[in-house]
């Protein structure tokens, strides 16, 4: 059989050149994106799901060209609130089925360096969610939604939510209620954001003055920096036993 | 067991005296309102019991935080002992602030900053108590209701400020800068006599419900301890 | 290598842990027998970080646990009942996945190496869902060695594993531990343990009831020593 010892080498620390909590936020990074191409479920979950939201808002609002410019940006944001706690659940499951939340644990790197792993991957696949919804619904609705102020603001909003959600999703998962819990969890605290990024996005798309939309996008920074640093602080308490 | 305190029985006392006083000054002592009339008499309870189910988030948002460096289980009990009481606080708040808006406003309801934020804190009381439904192990549902109490109130301001940005119709009748806003009219002496009064005697009966109930929560953890004992 | 005194840990009012007193050399192969329930997988899972004691002091290599919880997380490697392994990757993703988190040095060649230890080499660009139980439990010990760990803890490996995986299992287990390795196994298997481990602990009521030296007893006597070991 092959000799079991390893070279000397790996005892010690990796001589590569970054350290290592960037080595292992980027594996962690890596790791959800090439299962998820593989596996695909939950881009198409929730792209689907993203449709067919819009699909219910059309009815549920006639979303006719004059009420249209007011109520875009509601609605866009009730379809990516909702879409995301779909990423937000399934991400964190995975490490939870087959107990790999234990397998990174484990593993000699800091609590945050999850967190924040997580917290990126999930960010990715909100914004390939995002970046799937607007054409289509500027397609269905004769809208152009690709002005730089409204990516911004989604962007910014996005942050915010996955900055929260990823910790809420952490404590969710490892109760008994699960996937319900989230969304009950995660949107009262979230509203500053969605009520920042509704105002800020319909501001870019009906050319509202840059004074108007600024107290917007500065509570979007605010909560965005203030709760990604309360999140990576309290991260620890909600993984270790 | 441990018998009922004398100083808890002494501060029932008083509270239950504080609070016929209250009651008293609120209908007889204030004056009647000129515009609204005596309906405007719940605005004394109402913004007291809103502004000490804040202070109980204040409380279980503390105590959440010393909870979590220290770990002593006490702490754990004052958090949810607050979080019950100010859910009862603010849905007590919500009702009379119904109660007062239809006659004033013409309907019950009114989304407007204080009114909608009041609503999504109680909502957020609501998602601790079921958080903790969902846990079985006591240390687990102990440390992640701290960090949900802790998260919950930051959020609070950030989102009265992001609702506050919108037009309001609330009447802003402490530090009020729109005298058409329906509703608002400033407090002669006597009525902030009575406020302020009716402040105080809120934080008496936050602070004896609260003793009470961290009472019962030490007491259901030693009964758990002795329920284990025996089947063991 | 490790050393725990008095040991305890309490899950809010229920205790699981009771002063536990327990020790390993470099190099020995510990098997901990003892009922369901006894506090087997909470005692691992404190040996390997994942948990904290609650009184109590647990030395691995030197270092306490939880304070340098990162140093020793480095000198471990754990196989539990679950495999640890992301189904959505190939075998070989997983192990440079855990290569990477761990920071192993000449990785692609450390990979190949472990894959063939383990059996594994032919399936190495499968997707681990769909690998039998056998097989995930083979390739969660080739993680659990790819760093090259100075400490091994097992819990239950064996279980849901069918008599040929359990074969190849122990053909694996033996390679490991013949290279000088300190290792801790539960385990219910007393016929399996028999040829592997060096020494035998019974844990019962939350302590160390009893231990003997693999030298000192007899194969056969093994479950009548359990047993005796439970009663007292």
């Amino acid at each position: 059989m092959q000799t079991l010892q390893a070279p000397p080498s790996t005892r010690e620390a990796s001589r590569s050149a970054y350290p290592a909590f960037l080595r292992a936020l980027g594996a962690i990074v890596w790791k959800d994106l090439a299962a998820e191409l593989r596996s695909r479920e939950l881009l198409s979950a929730m792209f689907v799901f993203a449709l067919l939201v819009i699909l219910i808002f059309n009815f549920a609002l006639e979303l006719e060209p004059k009420t249209r410019a007011s109520v875009t940006s509601g609605v866009l944001w009730v379809t990516f609130a909702f879409a995301g706690t779909l990423g937000l659940n399934r991400s964190m499951a995975m490490e939870k089925d087959r107990g790999c939340l234990d397998g990174l644990l484990l593993a000699p790197v800091d609590r945050s360096a999850i967190y924040f792993g997580k917290a990126i991957g999930n960010l990715v696949f909100m914004g390939i969610v995002e970046l799937i919804v607007l054409p289509v619904y500027s397609v269905l609705y004769s809208t152009n939604l690709f002005q730089p102020g409204l990516l911004l603001v989604i962007l910014l909003g996005s942050v915010g939510y996955v900055a929260v959600g990823t910790l809420l999703a952490s404590m969710a998962v490892q109760t008994r209620t699960r996937d319900v819990l989230l969304p009950i969890l995660l949107f009262p605290l979230v509203i500053p954001v969605l009520v920042a990024a509704v105002k800020g996005s319909s501001g870019f798309l009906q050319g509202a003055d840059m004074a108007d939309i600024w107290p917007w996008i500065n509570l979007l920074i605010v909560y965005d920096v203030i709760f990604t640093a309360v999140a990576f602080m309290v991260f620890d308490y909600v993984v270790e036993e | 067991m441990q018998p009922k305190p004398r100083a808890l029985s002494i501060l029932d006392t008083v509270t239950a005296v504080l609070f016929v006083l209250a009651t008293l000054m609120v209908f007889l002592y204030a004056p009647e309102e000129a515009v609204m009339g005596q309906v405007q008499r719940v605005f004394y309870f109402h913004v007291a019991s809103a502004w000490v189910g804040m202070l109980g988030f204040l409380v279980a948002a503390v105590s959440g935080v010393v909870y979590l460096v220290k770990g002593d289980r006490k702490w754990d009990i004052v958090g949810l002992a607050a979080i019950e009481i100010s859910l009862v606080f603010f849905f007590v708040a919500i009702v009379m602030g119904a109660i007062w808006a239809k006659p004033v406003w013409g309907e019950w309801w009114t989304w407007d900053p204080r009114l909608t934020t009041a609503s999504i804190v109680e909502l957020v009381y609501a998602a601790y108590i079921m958080l903790r439904q969902g846990i079985e192990d006591p240390d687990r549902r102990a440390r992640f209701g701290a960090v949900y109490a802790i998260l919950g109130f930051i959020s609070v301001p950030l989102t009265f400020v992001s609702i506050r940005i919108f037009r309001t119709i609330h009447p802003v009748v402490i530090g009020n800068s729109d005298p058409t806003a329906k509703g608002s009219f400033d407090m002669s002496p006597k009525m902030l006599q009575t406020f302020l009064f009716s402040l105080f005697v809120f934080s008496f009966v936050f602070a004896d419900l609260l003793w009470h109930r961290i009472r019962l929560g030490r007491l259901a953890d030693k009964v758990e301890e002795l329920r284990l004992k025996v089947t063991q | 290598m490790i050393v725990v005194n008095k040991l305890v840990k309490r899950f809010g009012p229920k205790t699981v842990l009771r002063g536990l007193d327990f020790r390993v050399d470099e190099g020995e192969f510990v098997a901990i027998l003892g009922p369901n329930g006894a506090g087997k997988t909470t005692f691992l899972r404190i040996l390997s970080s994942l948990s904290r004691p609650s009184l109590g002091e647990v030395r691995i290599a030197g270092h306490r646990l939880p304070a340098e919880a990162s140093v020793v997380r480095r000198l471990l490697g754990v196989v539990s009942h679950m495999p640890l392994l992301y189904g959505d990757l190939t075998a070989e993703e997983n192990l440079r996945f855990y290569a990477r988190m761990y920071g192993v040095s000449h990785a692609e060649q450390r990979i190949t190496e472990v894959l063939e230890l383990v059996g594994l080499a032919s399936r190495r660009r499968d997707l681990v869902r769909t690998f039998s139980r056998g097989m995930q439990q083979r390739l969660a010990i080739g993680r659990a060695v790819l760093h090259d760990p100075e400490v091994m803890l097992f819990d239950e490996p064996h279980t849901g594993l069918d008599q040929d995986a359990c074969i190849m299992l122990d053909n694996v287990l033996r390679e490991v531990a013949a290279r000088g390795r300190t290792v801790v196994m539960t385990s219910h298997d007393l016929a399996r343990l028999a040829d592997l481990a060096s020494r035998f602990d019974v844990l019962s009521r939350g302590i160390i009831a009893d231990s003997v030296q693999r030298a000192n007893i007899d194969p056969n006597n093994l479950l009548a020593f359990y047993r005796k070991s439970l009663e007292n």
